[in-house]
C-alpha cells in the first residue's frame, strides 16, 4: 500500500494541495449574524399585482418572480488587473397557464403597471397558443408555503469585500505562478453571483430567497521552444459559498504549484493509445458524472421535450427503463438533491414554488427516478403509484433570471462514497497500470449521452502503484453504459468531495445553471484511451 | 430584506418612453447623454443593449413554453488615470443611472491600474447596416404560433413523426457613448427557425434551421420539410467503421466547424506564442500558404448575406477584413492594445465571417462526390488541443452515406476529432456561401480524410 508519504515522494509533491474543492461542511457551520431575511411589502404588492392581473385576464394558474441579480468580477493577467465588473439588474418574470398553455412575459418596469403589462402579456401569449395545443400541460400539487425565507451557507458576503482585496489576492498568486520555471502567463480571475429571489404563486406560496455562489479561475500557461501546455484555469471548484471559501482555497500557496505542473506537462510523455484503468479524481469525475447521469436523467429530455437542442437520452422511454436499466455495478449509489451544503444547486424552494426533498436516481446499480418539475411529475404516475409513492415534484424547476421562463434543471447529482473509507492515494497504490486524471478539460458527449470523450488537465501515470510521472494528449472515449459498468473501487466518505460547473447549457432561448456533483474518487477498468495530440 | 427599494421604479418617475420597445437613436443618445453627464471621472463609457425577444418552443408534438422578454443592459466604464471599473445596471431612472455611475467611480478609485488601457477613442464614422425589418420587430404571438403548426400539424397528422423546434425573434439596439464625443448606434432583428423532427420508431433524426434579418424571407415551411425528410430517411441507419473519409459538410456543418479558427486570429496570443499560428521567438504564419489556394476568408458586419453591428464594444469602427486570401494568412487580429504596441491598425475581432472560394450548390458537391459521408451539422464541439486546433464533437440529425453522387443510405453517427486547419488543407470541393441558422456566410465544402474516431449510438 502506497502511504501519504511516499505518494508524495514520486515527483508529483504538488499533487497533496492542489485540487482545492469543498469538503463536506460540518451540519451547524459558523454563521455571521446577517439581517434577518424577509420579503419586502413593495416586492410582495408587485408580485400580488401580477398575479392578479393574471387571473383578470384570464389565467387559471400564475407565478411571479421579482429578483435582483448581482454579480460581480475581476480579471487578471501576469501582474495586471484586466477587467472589473458588477452588475445589478432587477426585474420580473409572470408566467400564466391558460386553457392548458404556458405564456411568459418579461419586465423590468418594477411598477404596478409594468408588472401588470407583463401579466397580461403573459395571459396574451398563452391563449395565442391555443389554437396550437394538443395535450393540456397539468401541474402536480404542491402545498402553498406563505412568507417562508431561506438563505444559502455563506460567510462573508463576497459583495462587501473591496476591489483592491481582490486584486491583490490574485496579483499575489499570479506572482507565484510566475516563479515556476516556463511559466509565462497567468490568467486568473474571480466571479461573484448574489441573488435575492421573491416567488409568489395563485397556490398562496410568498417565498424569499438569497443566495451566493463564489468561483475562483487560474490558468497558468508555459512555453517551450515550440510547445506550450495550460494547467488551470478549473484549479478551484465553484461552490455555493463566500468569500470565506475564497480564503480557504489557499490559492497564493498553491499557485506555484499548479504552474510546475503546467511546467512538467511540457515534458510529458505522449499517451500510448489502448486500454488504461482510470482513476478519476472528483475534480476530473465530477464533469463526467454530469453528463453521463446528470443530463441522461432529466425526464424533459427522456421524453423529447429537449430534442431539438441539447437532445434525448439513452436513459428513456420511462417505461422500459425505470426500476430495470442496471447502470452500475450494485456499490453504485447516486442522489438528486437540492440540499448538500455549499453545492451550487441548493436552494430552499424551487421556481415552481417546491421544497425539494433528496431522491435516489440509481439505487445499487440500478436506475429509479428522473429529475422532475411540477409539470413533469405527473407523466410519471403509473411509476409513482406502482411505488406507493406520492406524484410529487422533484423542485427542479429553475430560471437564470426573472427574464427568462422556469424550466427543469439539474439538480446537485451526486456519487455517493463506498463503505470502504478509501483514499486516491488507496486507489493509485492498488492499481498496476494506470492512469490517474486530475481536474476538467476537453468534455464532449452526444446527444444521447452515449458516446462521451473527456480530458483532464493533469495525467499522471501509475505502475505498480506509484505514479512515475505526468503523460499528455490524454482522453478517454466511453459508452456511457459500459464505462459505469467498468467501476470496480469507490474512495470513502473522507476522499468525497463537490465538483461543480457555474454554466451548464440547456433550453431554447439557452439558459446557464450552476450545479455540483459530490462523488469520491473512483477507479474504472480497462477504458479506451486516445491520444489527442495530432487528430 | 435587503432587497432595496431605491431599485423599484416610481409611476411618475424618470423612466423612458416606450418601456417595452427598443430603445431608437435618439432615445440611446438621449440616455447616454443623461449617464455621462453624471460623470466625475476622468472619462466615462456608456454601452447600452436594449432588446425584446419573443419566441415560441414546441416537443413531442406539443406546445412547451412560450414568451418574451424586454431587457436594457447599461455598462458604465469609468476610468480614473489607467484606473477603470465597470457596473452593469438595467435601470433607466436617474437614481438608477446614478447608482451606476457613482459605484463605478469608487470601483474604479480603488482598481488597480490597467497599463493597457488606452483612453477612449473619439468621434468615429461607421457604415450604415440596414439590419432592421418591420416584419421581424412586429411578428405576433399568433403568427408565431402559426409557423409552429405548421411543423406541428403534419407531424400529428403523420403517425410516425414527433418533432421539436424553436422559434425566436429578435429586435435589439446596441449604443456606445463616451465623455471623448463617440456616439455610435446599430439597431437590428433576427429571426431564426429550428427543427428537430425524430421518427417514432427511435430510429431516425433530422434537424434543419434557418436565419434571416427579414421575418417575412424566413421560409419557415421550407425547415420543416427538408427536417422531415431527413428524420425519414435517416431511419435504421448503417454503421460504418470509424476511420478516414471523405465528408461533405453542408452549410451549417460547416459553420459549426471553420469559425473556430477565429480565436487563433488573435495577433497577441500568437506572437505570445501560444496559438496554431505562433512559430515560436515571436513569429507568426502571416504570409504563409496555410490552407488550400481556393481558400478565402473574409469579415464584414455588412455582407449582405450577414448584417452584423458595424462596430465593437468600445466603438471601434469594424469594416471589411480578409484573413486568409487564396490560402495564404494575410493578416492577424489587433485590438487596439496590441496594435498600438506593435505599430499595427486595430481591426476588430475576426466576427461576421464569410468562407468563400466557390460556386457550387450543395446539391452539385453531393452529386460529383464518389464515395464520402454527408454531416447536416454537428454537436458538442470542445478544443483539444490549441496547438493544432483540433475539436471534438459529433455528427448529428442526419448523416449519410454518399456514392457515385447520390445519398444511398443513413448511416450511425460519429464522433471526430478533426482541425479546421487541417480539413481546409484536405479541401477537394468548395460550394458558394449561404446564410446559416449561425448567422455567418458559410458554404457545402468537401473534404477528405477527415477523421471520425468512434461510433455513436445516439440517434
Amino acid at each position: 500500500m502506497t502511504t501519504r508519504r511516499t505518494f508524495l515522494k514520486t515527483g508529483t509533491a504538488a499533487l497533496g494541495a492542489a485540487v482545492i474543492g469543498p469538503r463536506l461542511l460540518p451540519a451547524e457551520p459558523l454563521q455571521q449574524q446577517r439581517p434577518a431575511l424577509y420579503t419586502d411589502p413593495a416586492t410582495r404588492e408587485l408580485m400580488m399585482e401580477a398575479l392578479d392581473a393574471a387571473k383578470r385576464a384570464g389565467a387559471q394558474w400564475a407565478d411571479v418572480r421579482i429578483s435582483r441579480n448581482r454579480s460581480n468580477s475581476i480579471q487578471t493577467r501576469e501582474r495586471q488587473v484586466t477587467d472589473v465588473v458588477d452588475a445589478d439588474t432587477t426585474g420580473c418574470g409572470v408566467r400564466a397557464l391558460v386553457d392548458g398553455c404556458w405564456g411568459f412575459a418579461a419586465t423590468e418596469e418594477l411598477t404596478k403597471a409594468g408588472v401588470g403589462a407583463a401579466a397580461q402579456e403573459a395571459v396574451a401569449v398563452a391563449k395565442a397558443n391555443r389554437v396550437a395545443r394538443d395535450r393540456r400541460v397539468v401541474l402536480a400539487p404542491a402545498p402553498a408555503y406563505k412568507d417562508v425565507t431561506w438563505r444559502s451557507a455563506y460567510t462573508i458576503d463576497p459583495f462587501t469585500i473591496p476591489v483592491e482585496d481582490k486584486a491583490d489576492l490574485l496579483l499575489r498568486a499570479n506572482a507565484e505562478a510566475l516563479k515556476a520555471p516556463n511559466v509565462r502567463f497567468v490568467n486568473s480571475g474571480l466571479a461573484f453571483v448574489k441573488e435575492e429571489r421573491n416567488y409568489a404563486n395563485t397556490d398562496g406560496s410568498v417565498i424569499t430567497q438569497d443566495y451566493v455562489r463564489s468561483w475562483v479561475t487560474l490558468a497558468c500557461t508555459a512555453v517551450g521552444s515550440s510547445d506550450f501546455a495550460t494547467r488551470g484555469p478549473e484549479v478551484v471548484q465553484p461552490a455555493g459559498r463566500g468569500w470565506e471559501y475564497v480564503l480557504e482555497a489557499d490559492i497564493v500557496t498553491n499557485a506555484r504549484k499548479w504552474g510546475e505542473e503546467a511546467s512538467e506537462k511540457l515534458k510529458a510523455k505522449s499517451v500510448e493509445i489502448g486500454r488504461w484503468d482510470l482513476i478519476l479524481h472528483p475534480s476530473q469525475l465530477f464533469l463526467t458524472i454530469h453528463e453521463t447521469i446528470g443530463h441522461a436523467t432529466e425526464l424533459d429530455r427522456a421524453m423529447g421535450y429537449e430534442a431539438n437542442m441539447a437532445g434525448t437520452s439513452f436513459i428513456a422511454p420511462p417505461e422500459k427503463v425505470l426500476g430495470s436499466l442496471k447502470l452500475g455495478p450494485e456499490f453504485m449509489n447516486v442522489v438528486g438533491n437540492r440540499s448538500e451544503r455549499g453545492a451550487l444547486s441548493t436552494i430552499g424552494y424551487d421556481d415552481d414554488g417546491v421544497k425539494p426533498e433528496d431522491f435516489p436516481i440509481i439505487r445499487n446499480g440500478v436506475f429509479v427516478d428522473y429529475q422532475t418539475t411540477r409539470e413533469q411529475a405527473p407523466w410519471l404516475e403509473w411509476w409513482y403509484s406502482k411505488q406507493g409513492v406520492p406524484v410529487r415534484s422533484h423542485g427542479c424547476s429553475y430560471a437564470q433570471s426573472w427574464a427568462d421562463v422556469q424550466f427543469q434543471r439539474m439538480p446537485n447529482v451526486s456519487l455517493q462514497p463506498g463503505e470502504r473509507d478509501l483514499s486516491w492515494d488507496d486507489l493509485i497504490a492498488a492499481t498496476d497500470k494506470g492512469i490517474a486524471m486530475i481536474g476538467r478539460a476537453s468534455y464532449s458527449i452526444d446527444q444521447q449521452r452515449y458516446n462521451g470523450q473527456f480530458g483532464a488537465q493533469i495525467c499522471y501515470e501509475v505502475r505498480n502503484g506509484k505514479i512515475v510521472g505526468q503523460l499528455r494528449d490524454v482522453a478517454y472515449q466511453m459508452r456511457s453504459p459500459e464505462f459505469w459498468n467498468s467501476l470496480d473501487t469507490l474512495g470513502g466518505k473522507s476522499s468525497y468531495m463537490l465538483g461543480g460547473t457555474f454554466n451548464d447549457g440547456k433550453g431554447e432561448p439557452g439558459q446557464s445553471n450552476a450545479v455540483s456533483h459530490g462523488c469520491p474518487p473512483a477507479r474504472f477498468r480497462n477504458v479506451n484511451v486516445i491520444n489527442t495530440g495530432r487528430g | 430584506m435587503t432587497f432595496p427599494k431605491r431599485l423599484l421604479g416610481d409611476e411618475a418617475h424618470g423612466v423612458l418612453a416606450a418601456p417595452n420597445g427598443v430603445l431608437t437613436r435618439e432615445e440611446a443618445q438621449r440616455l447616454i447623454e443623461r449617464t455621462v453627464k453624471l460623470s466625475k471621472a476622468d472619462a466615462i463609457r456608456v454601452n447600452v443593449q436594449s432588446a425584446r425577444e419573443s419566441n415560441v418552443r414546441f416537443a413531442a408534438n406539443q406546445m412547451s413554453t412560450a414568451g418574451l422578454s424586454s431587457t436594457t443592459t447599461i455598462r458604465v466604464q469609468s476610468v480614473f488615470g489607467k484606473r477603470k471599473a465597470s457596473v452593469v445596471t438595467n435601470s433607466r431612472t436617474d437614481e438608477g443611472l446614478r447608482r451606476a455611475v457613482a459605484q463605478s467611480e469608487a470601483l474604479a478609485r480603488l482598481a488597480p491600474e490597467d497599463p493597457e488601457y488606452l483612453g477612449e477613442l473619439g468621434p468615429q464614422q461607421y457604415v450604415a447596416v440596414p439590419a432592421w425589418f418591420e416584419s421581424t420587430a412586429s411578428l405576433s404571438a399568433e403568427e408565431r404560433a402559426k409557423a409552429a403548426l405548421s411543423a406541428l400539424a403534419p407531424a400529428r397528422a403523420a403517425n410516425d413523426l414527433t418533432v421539436a423546434g424553436f422559434l425566436v425573434t429578435t429586435a435589439r439596439a446596441t449604443a456606445i457613448g463616451n465623455s471623448a464625443g463617440l456616439f455610435a448606434y446599430h439597431r437590428g432583428t433576427d429571426a431564426n427557425y429550428s427543427l428537430t423532427a425524430r421518427t417514432n420508431d427511435g430510429t431516425g433524426s433530422g434537424w434543419a434551421g434557418a436565419e434571416e434579418n427579414d421575418w417575412a424571407k424566413l421560409d419557415f415551411e421550407g425547415v420543416a420539410r427538408r427536417a422531415i425528410e431527413k428524420a425519414r430517411a435517416s431511419r435504421n441507419p448503417a454503421a460504418l467503421e470509424p476511420g478516414r473519409y471523405t465528408v461533405v459538410l453542408e452549410p451549417d456543418a460547416t459553420s459549426d466547424l471553420i469559425p473556430l479558427m477565429a480565436g487563433a486570429l488573435q495577433a497577441r496570443s500568437a506572437e505570445e506564442g501560444r496559438s496554431a499560428f505562433a512559430k515560436g521567438g515571436g513569429a507568426t504564419k502571416v504570409g504563409e500558404k496555410i490552407v488550400d489556394e481556393r481558400v478565402t476568408l473574409r469579415s464584414d458586419p455588412a455582407d449582405p448575406l450577414i448584417l452584423a453591428t458595424p462596430f465593437d464594444n468600445e466603438g471601434l469602427p469594424l469594416g471589411a477584413q480578409t484573413w486568409i486570401e487564396r490560402g495564404v494568412l494575410k493578416q492577424l487580429a489587433y485590438t487596439r492594445y496590441w496594435a498600438n504596441k506593435q505599430g499595427k491598425t486595430p481591426t476588430g475581432g475576426a466576427n461576421s465571417l464569410r468562407l468563400e472560394g466557390g460556386t457550387e450548390s450543395l446539391d452539385q458537391i453531393i452529386a460529383s462526390t464518389q464515395r464520402g459521408v454527408l454531416v447536416t451539422h454537428c454537436w458538442y464541439i470542445r478544443a483539444v488541443d490549441q496547438r493544432t486546433l483540433v475539436y471534438t464533437g459529433l455528427t448529428r440529425d442526419g448523416t449519410f452515406l454518399i456514392e457515385n453522387g447520390k445519398i444511398v443510405r443513413p448511416i450511425k453517427n460519429f464522433r471526430f476529432n478533426e482541425s479546421p486547419l487541417f480539413m481546409l488543407n484536405n479541401l477537394d470541393a468548395i460550394g458558394r456561401p449561404v446564410r446559416t441558422a449561425g448567422g455567418d456566410a458559410m458554404p457545402a465544402i468537401r473534404v477528405r480524410d477527415f477523421s471520425f474516431t468512434s461510433l455513436s449510438d445516439a440517434v
